[in-house]
């Protein structure tokens, strides 16, 4: 899939009240043209509450709830139970895809129980959480999504703890779809999702969301830093089905060796929420620490992908 | 078809016969025996419906919320500690304007551990914008679950509705119960309907930003839906009586009212004591009748006024108390008719956590309360201060001595 054969149908319309460079409204509208009109969306408190616009217009094209904070996983198998039955009383030719939109505050904190119980009972929904990585918007507070040394309002010298990792959360659920995507990568995010709308029962796709004014960065560059988060390792791409971890597009190049992994440096140092591991001097404990953690997963998954090959190569040996 | 059941099994049976669809529900005591009856008819094929067991009782209803978003009917039961976990979505299932209908066992909240009937949970509950109808036995709840689908899904009104009954008293007890045929409250109930539902041929959003513009006159209708509510709660009543054969009164049911010059006034088992109380309190010469409230919201404003006004003298038993002031019961039937002339107005708050409400203490204090010996505000007629509390009162005295403390 090319970008030029994503469907031209648009159903995250024009006129929404989004920042600037935002990530959350990119990500509706790719998610939006792979899952089609068949769905019906649950929208979780977070920008994308407000971003659709208030009251009486709205930017979202596809049949809406908004619900609060806490029932992302909870409110989705309710509407999916529901959906089942009208589908089997023929009220829905096919059953709709139901798509629960959350931030990652509603995610990785306050939604996490109903979302755990979701994956436990495999309720048949697809859970998205677009991950700014703050409580963005309530102004950008820390959320347990939020990097370790970032910049928040409420951690003015940077985090000092690391972020905990829901979908691999969701990988030990033992659901039949994780994935995490990229704004850089739309076609593979087009992909993904395109894919989990086949499937049933819990599918989990995270969107990293780089925030443009909780980050403090320009707003013509959401991409660019999206794209050097893949490229630096702070952001990995991948997909987890039927107990197998699949890397792709940008990170599937790096561990093939393609692509070199850059230094954390060049992502830190292009936005305003690190600024402080630079000025007024540098920080070398910290950016060490984070380089060190990066570097130590992409060399055994290198290592891993080099032995795979090795071991091809033994398998066809015999002929020789 | 009739049965003895338990209160619990007799709410399980008028979801049943309610044709529910989706049923979301978290256990604890002492609503359990609720969803294992429905999981069980489920089971067995007794009841087509979708049964999601979820993680908590906010999620339970969350998902309800959701279900009676996409267009079916759905059901939970709570209690206590369970219904002040889903208060936030309370409020979210009366303001997004969906109707569906939830039994509360009433049961006290904790610390300490209790799990015994009183009115406090649904009390903190009160004005979420949910209607509140209290049943005194069993026919009652499964005629109450029936009639308040009735209530919640009529166009006038669309409001979620929740039926309450007194823990243990009521939720594991025994009593006979006929149960009617599916056919009888078919006609009764006709298939689901709502103000709105998602829809895929007309998507639009529900629930966005909303401007204190319209904000406020999203909550005027809501209060318009419960006045309108007052009159459907009362046509559900009657029509179920020439349809099904029940009648347990409308907003109130009353007992030896024709020619009473005093009054109890009680909620839910209580007021089934009361009965007693007012046959014993006739014999000592007091012409007393019963104003068992059923319909807490709406409050029964018309009704109390009409009957209260020729009377000398009235006496409200709370279950319940709102802290600094005084049982919400008895506050509200004093609002409810001031102005109006009628009666003097006396409460007591008895009860709690299980307490035993005798009908002999019930009639000691309406006595007094007749010969206005009561004193003000809501009476505690219950309360006795023992060995241990002397000791707690005991060391919190020496605390203030210590503390300097007058």
């Amino acid at each position: 899939m090319r970008l030029r054969d994503f469907p031209a149908e648009e159903l995250f319309l024009q006129g929404s009240a989004a920042c600037q460079g935002c990530p959350g409204s990119a990500a509706l509208r790719v998610a939006f043209k792979a899952l089609g009109r068949n769905t019906i969306l649950c929208v979780i408190a977070s920008c994308t509450s407000v971003l659709q616009s208030p009251f009486p217009v709205s930017a979202l094209n596809l049949p809406t709830l908004n619900m609060a904070f806490a029932t992302g996983g909870a409110v989705g198998s309710g509407m999916s139970a529901a959906a089942e039955r009208l589908t089997a009383r023929g009220k829905f030719k096919e059953k709709p895809t139901i798509l629960v939109w959350a931030g990652d505050g509603g995610t990785y904190d306050i939604g996490i129980q109903a979302l755990s119980g979701a994956a436990e009972r495999n309720a048949d929904l697809i859970y998205v959480c677009y991950n700014n990585e703050a409580y963005s918007n309530t102004g950008t507070q820390r959320s347990g999504a939020t990097p370790y040394a970032a910049w928040t309002t409420n951690t003015t010298k940077g985090k000092e703890e690391w972020r905990k990792d829901v979908a691999q959360i969701m990988v030990a659920h033992g659901i039949p779809y994780v994935a995490t995507a990229s704004l850089a990568y739309p076609t593979d995010m087009f992909r993904k999702f395109a894919k989990a709308r086949e499937i049933r029962g819990t599918r989990y796709i995270e969107i990293q969301a780089p925030c443009p004014p909780g980050w403090k960065f320009p707003s013509s560059h959401t991409v660019k830093i999206a794209r050097l988060a893949v490229q630096t390792g702070m952001w990995m791409l991948y997909e987890h089905e039927n107990g197998k971890t699949t890397y792709t597009a940008g990170t599937q190049r790096i561990i093939q060796g393609q692509a070199k992994l850059l230094p954390v440096e060049e992502y830190l140092k292009a936005q305003g929420r690190f600024r402080h591991l630079f000025h007024p001097e540098r920080d070398e404990e910290r950016i060490a620490a984070i380089q060190k953690r990066i570097s130590d997963v992409f060399e055994t998954l290198q290592f891993t992908h080099k032995m795979k090959e090795h071991i091809m190569d033994i398998e066809i040996s015999p002929r020789l | 078809m009739r049965l003895v059941e338990t209160g619990n099994h007799v709410a399980a049976w008028g979801a049943r016969l309610s044709r529910v669809e989706v049923v979301s529900a978290y256990p604890i005591t002492p609503q359990t025996q609720v969803i294992e009856e429905i999981s069980r008819f489920i089971d067995e094929g007794e009841m087509e419906c979708e049964y999601i067991p979820v993680e908590s009782e906010h999620s339970a209803m969350a998902a309800m919320i959701g279900a009676a978003a996409m267009g079916v009917r759905a059901f939970s039961a709570t209690s206590s500690h369970g219904l002040a976990y889903m208060h936030e979505l309370l409020h979210w299932a009366a303001a997004v304007r969906l109707p569906m209908v939830m039994v509360n066992v009433n049961r006290a909240l904790g610390p300490g551990w209790n799990i015994w009937c009183d009115h406090q949970d649904t009390m903190a509950a009160r004005d979420t914008g949910w209607i509140q109808l209290y049943c005194a036995d069993h026919q009652e709840i499964l005629d109450t679950v029936i009639q308040a689908y009735r209530i919640s899904e009529d166009p006038r009104v669309i409001l979620p509705v929740m039926v309450c009954y007194d823990a243990f008293l009521m939720s594991h007890t025994y009593m006979q119960v006929d149960i009617p045929d599916q056919e009888a409250v078919d006609r009764f109930l006709p298939p689901f309907r709502s103000l709105w539902k998602l829809d895929l041929e007309y998507p639009f959003t529900h629930g966005s930003v909303i401007y204190p513009d319209d904000y406020e006159e999203v909550r005027f209708s809501m209060q318009q839906a419960m006045d309108n509510a007052r009159r459907v709660i009362s046509e559900a009543a009657r029509e179920y009586r020439d349809l099904l054969g029940f009648y347990h009164g409308e907003l109130v049911e009353t007992y030896r009212m024709e020619d009473a010059e005093y009054a109890l006034l009680a909620l839910g088992t209580v007021a089934s004591e009361c009965r007693v109380a007012v046959d014993e309190l006739r014999e000592m010469g007091y012409p007393c009748g019963l104003v068992r409230i059923r319909s807490y919201r709406p409050f029964p404003v018309a009704e109390l006024r009409e009957l209260l006004a020729p009377l000398r003298a009235a006496l409200v038993i709370d279950r319940a108390v709102s802290f600094g002031l005084e049982g919400p019961l008895f506050s509200e039937v004093k609002a409810a008719v001031y102005g109006n002339g009628g009666p003097s107005i006396h409460g007591i708050i008895t009860g709690l956590g299980g307490r035993d409400v005798p009908y002999d203490l019930i009639v000691e204090n309406a006595m007094a309360a007749f010969k206005e010996k009561l004193p003000h505000g809501s009476h505690w007629p219950a309360v006795r201060l023992n060995e241990h509390h002397r000791l707690v009162k005991r060391s919190l005295e020496e605390y203030w001595k210590k503390e300097g403390v007058r």
